[in-house]
């Protein structure tokens, strides 16, 4: 058994106070009675309750939320696609190309996105709204989604494909009744990855944003320009919240999935 | 009573006027610069057991994956059943494939794998039900249909992609290497009820194999290949008695090669000079070259009998000292030391207790066979 030394503690406690310290202090002020964030003036949940009387937060979140589903959806179906053109498709004149253009998003600054998205949507004189902001963000976030789902892909046996075609499937057929099912698991996680990446925007959006569109971040921005309220605590509490339970129960599902399949490929063995 | 008619020996492959099952024609297959099929023509008959034998990257995986649909041919034509098959897709050849990891779906159970080729088919589902259950009974598989491919045995999941293959009821079903992941006490008895299988089904079989015993065990007939080229195309017994190379000779078994000079006798048979001050060898051999020619002597070592004195009922004789003994317990093999350097093996059946028998290391002995017991290769 290996003991804690004097450095691990050290280093550990670092790390954590590092990676923590704000979020915490931020929870706990989210409580505070005072309408002054940096001044303790007791416990009190007063700005929850007020944070569901801002009708204006409860929209963008609203907005948010829509735009989430759609671009992330719209990006997954792109990004499975672009992932398996370039696993599946062997040497097509243009791949080199194809999959630098698919991957640039990536390294791309998100400030040079926004902008040529925006000129984009000027020049072709499409009104700035949602349709713009889920548009942008499924461009962006499909490279991470064609990520993912390509490295799935690349270890997935391509027999299995072959088998399919040989039983009578056409092509299509195959990939729906065996490449996708097998490979939901990757497909599912590149949307969450669009999702959270489109709830979190905020450069794109603004660019691309129109008056009767704010979304969350660009609404919580803002508001703090005009100085911080315990109430944008409030709401990032919750937040943190959210995701805190997503990324434990997820974590919890995937290792019990694979305890028990462990379980049954050793009793299959006996 | 009727005596049934005498069956004859299972043989399309002697009969002229018998149309084969799949024919390739003068295949080539090219995967850039390199060569996998070298302009081979095969033809397989219908109920045959065909195996394609060779080491790894030979080609015969790529030739039977275009039996599938999966490789087209660069040059020539491969047909089924008389059709040409250049552009035909796999999924409408009445051809279904045992793939070497036997490509399970993992998502599907024992039961849906079975079902899924015959469900493509938009069959009636009681005939589907019907089917499934009559292939799940044909692997004995009963009590697993419900269970997923990771939860059950290597064995079983072998079992299941047999099942899957044969579930349409194709006209021919080929198998990749379908053995290879089973130990070797389960593939035997798996080979025995594949050939169970074939009969039963009277489906026509493609059997890809490195392994020489197991092509030996199933097949009606060998294709032996090497780099892309086809060497021999025999049975079994043909292969192993009469190979008409040194490779073929070298691959399937074991096998004493002596070079040497070869010149015909004249009365059909063959004079071989092997070495200086040692007796010609004399074999009697159908496809000797007629010509002087260095050739190469083969002999199973089980041909070869081994014996403390010079027996005389024998053409060839030679003399050794026993070297080394491989005790394998129904045999032994004896690797005996000639005068010149050369080793020669030689095989005896156990059939008397190890304290009883005479030979041992060191001995000097007399190697013989009979003048028809080996054959001369040119090649």
């Amino acid at each position: 058994m290996r003991r804690l030394t004097w450095f691990n503690t050290t280093s550990l406690t670092l790390g954590f106070a590092f990676l923590y310290l704000p979020m915490v202090i931020l929870i706990i002020y989210s409580f505070n009675e005072s309408r002054l964030v940096t001044v303790w003036a007791g416990f009190s949940t007063k700005w929850y309750g007020e944070l569901l009387q801002n009708q204006a937060f409860l929209d963008a979140a609203l907005v948010t939320l829509k735009v989430g589903v759609a671009s992330s959806t719209i990006a997954t179906v792109l990004g499975t696609m672009a992932a398996y053109v370039l696993v599946r498709g062997g040497r097509f004149f243009g791949r080199t190309l194809f999959s630098g253009m698919i991957y640039a998003p990536l390294v791309m600054p998100e400030v040079i996105t926004g902008l040529s998205l925006l000129l984009l949507f000027i020049s072709i004189g499409l009104d700035r709204g949602m349709i713009t902001i889920v548009l942008a963000h499924a461009t962006f976030s499909m490279c991470y989604v064609s990520v993912v789902v390509s490295s799935r892909l690349v270890s997935f046996d391509k027999s299995l494909e072959e088998a399919a075609l040989d039983l009578g499937c056409s092509a299509f057929e195959a990939f729906r009744l065996v490449t996708l099912p097998i490979i939901a698991p990757a497909v599912i996680s590149g949307w969450l990855l669009a999702l959270t990446l489109s709830l979190d925007d905020l450069v794109i959006a603004s660019f691309v944003a129109g008056p009767s569109s704010t979304t969350l971040p660009i609404k919580i921005f803002s508001s703090v320009r005009l100085g911080v309220s315990p109430e944008i605590n409030a709401l990032s509490t919750i937040l943190i919240l959210i995701v805190a339970v997503g990324t434990i129960s997820a974590s919890l599902v995937t290792k019990r999935a694979v305890k028990r399949r462990q379980m049954e490929e050793k009793m299959a063995g006996d | 009573m009727n005596q049934p008619a005498p069956t004859a020996a299972f043989a399309p492959w002697e009969d002229a006027k018998a149309k084969p099952l799949i024919s390739f024609q003068n295949v080539t297959k090219k995967f850039g610069d390199f060569t996998a099929i070298d302009n081979i023509s095969i033809d397989i008959y219908e109920r045959e057991f065909f195996a394609l034998l060779g080491p790894s990257g030979c080609g015969k995986t790529t030739l039977m994956r275009m039996l599938g649909g999966f490789e087209t041919p660069t040059m020539g034509k491969i047909l089924i059943d008389g059709q040409d098959m250049a552009n035909v897709p796999p999924n409408k050849r009445a051809v279904n494939m045992m793939f070497q990891s036997y490509a399970l779906f993992p998502h599907l159970s024992v039961w849906d794998n079975i079902a899924f080729g015959l469900r493509r088919d938009k069959l009636p589902k009681d005939q589907i039900e019907a089917r499934v259950e009559e292939m799940v009974k044909l692997v004995r598989l009963d009590k697993f249909a419900r269970r997923k491919p990771h939860q059950i045995s290597g064995g079983q999941r072998q079992r299941v992609a047999l099942a899957r293959s044969l579930a349409k009821a194709p006209k021919l079903l080929l198998l990749d290497e379908p053995l290879g992941a089973l130990d070797k006490k389960l593939r035997q008895d798996t080979q025995f009820e594949l050939m169970d299988i074939q009969e039963k089904t009277g489906t026509t079989f493609v059997i890809v194999t490195h392994d020489q015993e197991e092509a030996m065990t199933v097949a009606s007939r060998i294709a032996v290949m090497d780099e892309g080229l086809l060497i021999q195309v025999d049975t079994p017994a043909r292969i192993y008695e009469t190979p008409n190379s040194v490779y073929v000779a070298d691959f399937i078994g074991d096998v004493n090669l002596i070079e040497g000079n070869a010149s015909p006798r004249g009365d059909g048979k063959t004079i071989l000079h092997w070495a200086e001050g040692q007796p010609p060898l004399v074999a009697e051999c159908p496809h000797a070259p007629d010509v002087e020619a260095r050739c190469t002597f083969a002999i199973r070592p089980e041909k070869v009998t081994i014996s403390k004195e010079k027996p005389t009922d024998r053409t060839n004789a030679i003399q050794g000292k026993i070297e080394d003994i491989a005790y394998l317990g129904n045999l032994s093999t004896y690797s005996v030391l000639l005068a010149n350097g050369t080793r020669v093996k030689a095989q005896t059946a156990n059939n008397r207790r190890l304290s009883r028998r005479e030979l041992t290391w060191e001995d000097d002995v007399w190697l013989s066979w009979t003048e028809t017991a080996g054959i001369v290769l040119d090649k």
